[in-house]
């Protein structure tokens, strides 16, 4: 482990979120701007393992209306259809385009499980003050900051099919209940990763020596 | 809580981490000159760039990419940039897929599909669509633009630039095109079974669109931008 290495706050230097100008600041608690692009600096994102956690448990359950009511209801020559996110999955792969049936189950199911899941993870490994793997931990968080956004594939493709299909009394078809949720749960896990901040992690193992 | 600053902070071996101690930072952190050290924007280790321009520099600990060289970097994000605008465009005045079904041809533009969530009372999702693929993608375009021009034109920095490349940089994550254009393309075959879908200019354009601004971006040198758009001077 390289426990010895220097790190700003050490020196007592803040590193800007913005333009990663490094700034003396006289004290931890001080408001001030980067002199060079006028961001408010933090040592540490304010309040980040709070906030990342109230908007986890938010997207938690967000994420149960989301995957139980309707994306789109369908009316075809009268009958009508609801689909939730995964029959439309199962409906993918009952008509072979497996595929297709793959990239909603990734985007739409997998990638904000998984991100949930990853973002509990760090909170509770940076609250129980855990040294494991830290480099690990840290490409974790990039994962989700990088894959949370494809999960709006889903909701695009409702926009999609909601403009286009308008063909009266032969085809319609109405955005569900669910998009507005799922779109919730999207943004909010985006908002989750953003305020998580990584260098809690190597923080632990600093203090630690 | 103090920020601790004993000069005797540990000096262990860590064979390959490029150890600063605080005599280092004091030498080499001077105000507005350009920076020699950078602290990891991941784990906040001190790392000293290299004197090689040329060279990237990745953090010596959790492995996140400091410094990379961009050749030539205001020309080409510019140009990339304004291709990029053309395209936008080009992509919001023309249907990206219309639908035929016996006789019956519905078209729709981007615009026309946020319309008519808006319309079925979904006015958050309307609004998140018109934020996520037309406002933020336009105002980084036009934020790039605005900065970089006078720069390219060898003038002083507009007004308020370091402010807009700031803008710039935290909407970046709210701008999914290219999120969109996956969407497009399962639209297009979960509705190839029920009746003809013709792709549009506009999904033309729009491939082009994301290829153009990820390029514009990817030439960008933020670390030059800095440098130039400094408030101090």
């Amino acid at each position: 482990m390289k426990e010895n290495a220097i790190t700003a706050y050490q020196l007592g230097l803040v590193n800007c979120h913005d333009c990663h100008l490094l700034v003396e600041i006289p004290h931890a608690h001080a408001d001030l701007l980067c002199p060079r692009c006028g961001a408010h600096l933090h040592p540490r994102k304010p309040n980040s393992l709070a906030r990342t956690w109230a908007l986890v448990c938010a997207a938690i359950i967000l994420y149960i209306p989301a995957n139980v009511l309707p994306m789109t209801i369908t009316t075809a020559l009268g009958s009508k259809q609801a689909d939730t996110i995964i029959s439309g999955v199962i409906y993918f792969m009952q008509n072979g385009s497996w595929e297709i049936a793959m990239v909603i189950f990734i985007a739409s199911v997998f990638v904000p499980f998984v991100k949930l899941c990853i973002l509990i993870f760090l909170v509770l490994s940076v609250r129980f003050r855990s040294t494991w793997r830290p480099k690990d931990r840290t490409i974790l968080y990039r994962l989700t900051e990088l894959v949370g956004r494809w999960s709006m594939v889903d909701i695009y493709v409702v926009t999609i099919l909601v403009a286009l299909v308008k063909l009266g009394a032969i085809a319609t078809i109405v955005a569900g209940p669910a998009a507005v949720y799922f779109a919730s749960v999207v943004v909010i896990t985006m908002f989750a990763a953003e305020s998580f901040d990584p260098r809690l992690i190597w923080d632990v193992i600093e203090e630690d020596v | 809580m103090t920020l601790p600053r004993d000069p005797e902070l540990p000096q262990a071996a860590a064979n390959d981490v490029p150890r600063l101690d605080s005599a280092t930072v004091a030498t080499e952190f001077s105000g507005p000159s350009r920076q020699t050290i950078a602290a990891c924007p991941d784990c906040d280790l001190l790392n000293s760039l290299p004197e090689n321009p040329h060279a990237t520099m990745l953090c010596g600990r959790c492995g996140a990419v400091l410094y990379r060289h961009h050749p030539n970097s205001i020309d080409r994000s510019l140009s990339l940039t304004l291709a990029a605008l053309v395209l936008f465009l080009l992509s919001n005045s023309f249907p990206f897929l219309a639908m035929k079904s016996g006789g019956f041809i519905q078209e729709t533009t981007l615009l026309t599909g946020i319309h008519e969530l808006w319309k079925q009372e979904l006015q958050g999702l309307a609004i998140l669509v018109l934020l996520t693929c037309v406002l933020v993608p336009l105002a980084q375009m036009l934020g790039l633009l605005y900065i970089l021009l006078p720069l390219k034109l060898g003038r002083r920095p507009a007004l308020g630039a370091a402010r807009v490349f700031r803008l710039v940089q935290e909407v970046a994550p709210w701008g999914m095109m290219e999120v969109f254009m996956v969407g497009i393309l399962v639209a297009l075959v979960k509705l190839g079974h029920m009746a003809t879908i013709v792709p549009g200019t506009s999904v033309f354009s729009f491939g082009a669109l994301i290829f153009a601004m990820a390029a514009a971006f990817s030439c960008l040198d933020p670390h030059l931008l800095w440098d130039r758009l400094d408030l101090r001077r």
